[in-house]
């Protein structure tokens, strides 16, 4: 919705697509599979990639024909991403790439992995040094995708082996090893979102349901605080992403948004459990078959995208604690 | 941000910080600061901001009386500010000329509204009212309307409240006020609750604040292990969750005094459900931003912030009885949780979204 119209966009402002990233969470419309795209690929693209590939690739992501899924993550390199050992090797043809990305969310219904690699290795004074980000067509040989199951039985995320994959000269994407410097201003874009405290929302729509129109004082109570953080969460969310529609770079801010709000929405189905043990069975069937999908996925909000901890830890430098 | 709302909080931290430091105003063994500090906020025009000029007062935005509050809930105020602004709104209102002095407001409850008797004179006490002993008049919400009562008239008991500051309950019983007027549109308890409580949540906004700066400058001096506090994860995690509960108490609080600027600006009659959603939100949030965040601060300070002479606990007692004051946090919610409730569950995102 924001992009350039020459690449497909519509040149809308960020508040417009916040309203329609909310009203999709609050649907629980199935549209993640481009939602990675739309969040954060294309805007990488925007920035480094090179005319050709953007007239190519962004116009096909606009129109919806294609995926893309995010690379950063390793069995050895979570929390700490600059630790990725998966590595790029500059030859004459390109860039051979060898190793193995962890937890990559629909890599099975992909196009494009967007990949952090080893170019270099990291020096002694920067821990930071020696990463580089790729575009990379799923498709090309060298690369195999095999499911992981996530507890709650899905199939979301992957494990992507890379074997003498060769990567095209021009789909580098920004600095060679300079990874490190991008990350600023589409972080608080991933961080800030809706998604970020919306994402187990139908649990507290479904739980006022269930509790009826005239809950006791406990239930009451229940409601209007729920409500009353969710209310709050909001107004935060949309006052960051005005933020960055004016063209600042709240890092801090969408750090504490993100763990807030991942904090708010794992707890929500465990309080939303306590305040309806009283209601009548009968009432509650489909309630029940949601609250036990909710719990089951709660665990992730707070360790995806960055943990908690990690979180805290920016917030931290923020308030020039570190 | 505008300039005048720039003005107006520089000058009212300019006073604060010369006449009523928090620090200072802890380590002074009497009350003699009192005065020049209430002197410099009424000569200011503060006192009066939400005042038309036509009325004598200095006709200020509404959020601009917002900002005064938030600014003054840094100091952690310990005059009767919040509560004259409170009185000036209301008197204005029903069209009542503001006296001079400090002012409180009274308003007994839902179910039992102060009455007038056929004589003229009031009857009925208003439990716990901020700095009532302190205070030239009462404003009191009363079945005719709006009251204006002088104070030397009235049974004050003495009292204090969690901070220490004055606080009592006051005796109406053969008191005539000096003025009764009626606030065109109607106006009640409700509208009254939800303006204090906005009114308070500005304060906690500001209070928190305040602890904040306080808990990490200190956590960067203090030593231990030979290392500054600060380094230490646990530390940090504490004050970005401090970090985080402030924001969220500024977020808050600036969104409901926004929504209570648009629904006066827009001369509504009475508070709607929107500017309900905001204020319960709003005091439901500061407060237990307060719970939280003051927990963390003085775990930060150590023991030497559990001290009478340290200034965090002029800030924190004051945050939790700011937190009492108009509604606890459960009562705004059983309320907001019944609104919620009777509208129905496919309302409530509609609600939320209108925001
Ligand atoms: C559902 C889901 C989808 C995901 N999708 C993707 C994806 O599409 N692409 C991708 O690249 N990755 C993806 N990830 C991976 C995700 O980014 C990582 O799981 C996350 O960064 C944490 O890394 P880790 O799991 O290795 O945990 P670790 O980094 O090993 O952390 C384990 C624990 O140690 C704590 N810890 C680590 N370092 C510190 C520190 N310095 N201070 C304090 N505590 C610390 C963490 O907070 C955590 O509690 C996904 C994860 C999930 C759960």
């Amino acid at each position: 919705m924001t992009w350039p119209k020459k690449y497909g966009g519509q040149e809308r402002s960020f508040l417009d697509r916040y309203v329609v990233t909310e009203e999709f969470r609050v649907a629980n419309a199935p549209v993640r599979a481009h939602f990675t795209a739309d969040r954060q690929s294309g805007p990488v693209l925007l920035k480094y990639a090179a005319d050709e590939i953007k007239k190519d690739v962004l116009p096909r992501i606009t129109r919806g024909e294609c995926c893309f899924c995010i690379g950063m993550s390793e069995p050895n390199s979570g929390s700490d991403l600059f630790a990725a050992s998966t590595k790029a090797t500059k030859t004459d043809e390109g860039w051979r790439v060898n190793g193995t990305k962890l937890w990559t969310s629909n890599a099975h219904h992909a196009d494009y992995m967007i990949g952090l690699f080893r170019t270099s290795p990291s020096t002694e004074e920067n821990h930071r040094h020696g990463l580089t980000n790729f575009l990379v067509d799923i498709t090309l040989p060298g690369i195999s995708i095999s499911p992981v199951h996530n507890m709650a039985g899905l199939h979301e995320f992957n494990e992507v082996v890379f074997d003498d994959c060769l990567v095209p000269n021009n789909h580098v994407l920004g600095e060679i090893n300079g990874a490190w410097k991008q990350a600023t201003s589409e972080l608080a874009y991933e961080r800030s979102g809706p998604e970020r405290f919306l994402e187990t929302f139908y649990i507290l729509t479904e739980m006022v349901r269930t509790l009826g129109t005239e809950p006791d004082n406990r239930s009451a109570e229940g409601i209007g605080r729920l409500v009353a953080q969710a209310h709050t969460l909001r107004r935060m969310s949309v006052s960051v992403n005005g933020m960055l529609q004016a063209g600042m770079e709240p890092v801090l801010e969408g750090a504490i948004v993100k763990d807030m709000g991942t904090v708010w929405e794992q707890a929500l189905p465990r309080k939303a459990r306590d305040l309806t043990a009283f209601t009548d069975i009968g009432n509650r069937t489909n309630f029940d078959r949601l609250l036990r999908y909710a719990i089951h996925i709660a665990p992730k909000l707070t360790i995806q995208g960055g943990t908690t901890e990690v979180l805290r830890s920016i917030i931290a430098r923020g308030l020039g604690l570190r | 941000m505008t300039e005048t709302d720039d003005i107006i909080i520089d000058t009212t931290a300019r006073i604060f910080s010369e006449l009523g430091d928090p620090q200072t105003l802890n380590n002074a063994c009497d009350d003699t600061w009192q005065q020049p500090l209430w002197t410099a906020l009424a000569d200011s025009g503060l006192t009066r901001a939400w005042v038309p000029e036509d009325q004598g007062g200095a006709g200020a935005e509404i959020t601009d009386g917002f900002d005064i509050l938030v600014t003054a809930g840094r100091y952690a105020v310990a005059v009767p500010l919040a509560e004259t602004l409170l009185a000036g709104w209301l008197l204005a209102k029903a069209g009542i000329m503001m006296p001079d002095g400090p002012l409180s407001v009274a308003m007994g409850n839902a179910d039992n509204p102060f009455r007038i008797n056929s004589n003229g004179s009031l009857s009925g006490t208003a439990k716990v009212v901020p700095f009532a002993g302190d205070v030239d008049h009462f404003t009191v919400l009363t079945d005719k309307g709006v009251a204006l009562v002088k104070a030397s008239d009235c049974n004050i008991e003495t009292g204090v409240s969690m901070a220490g500051d004055a606080m009592s309950d006051v005796t109406f019983d053969g008191v005539t006020p000096s003025t009764v007027a009626v606030v065109p549109g109607g106006f009640g308890i409700k509208d009254l609750m939800l303006m204090g409580a906005a009114i308070r949540s500005a304060q906690m906004a500001g209070g928190l604040q305040a602890i904040l700066d306080l808990a990490v400058d200190y956590a960067k001096e203090r030593v231990a292990f030979g290392r500054p506090i600060s380094k230490f994860q646990a530390v940090q995690h504490n004050l970005a969750r401090l970090g985080g509960e402030t924001a969220v108490a500024v977020a808050a609080a600036g969104s409901a005094a926004d929504a209570i600027a648009n629904a006066e600006g827009a001369n509504a009659q009475q508070f709607d459900q929107a500017v309900f959603l905001e204020v319960a939100a709003a005091k439901i949030r500061t407060g237990e931003a307060v719970g939280d965040g003051t927990a963390i601060a003085h775990q930060t300070f150590g023991a030497i912030g559990f001290t009478s002479e340290h200034v965090l606990q002029r800030h924190t007692r004051r945050l939790w009885a700011w937190r009492d004051d108009y509604g606890s946090e459960s009562e705004w919610a059983v309320r907001l949780g019944e609104m919620i409730a009777t509208n129905g569950a496919d309302e409530l995102w509609p609600l939320l979204a209108s925001r």
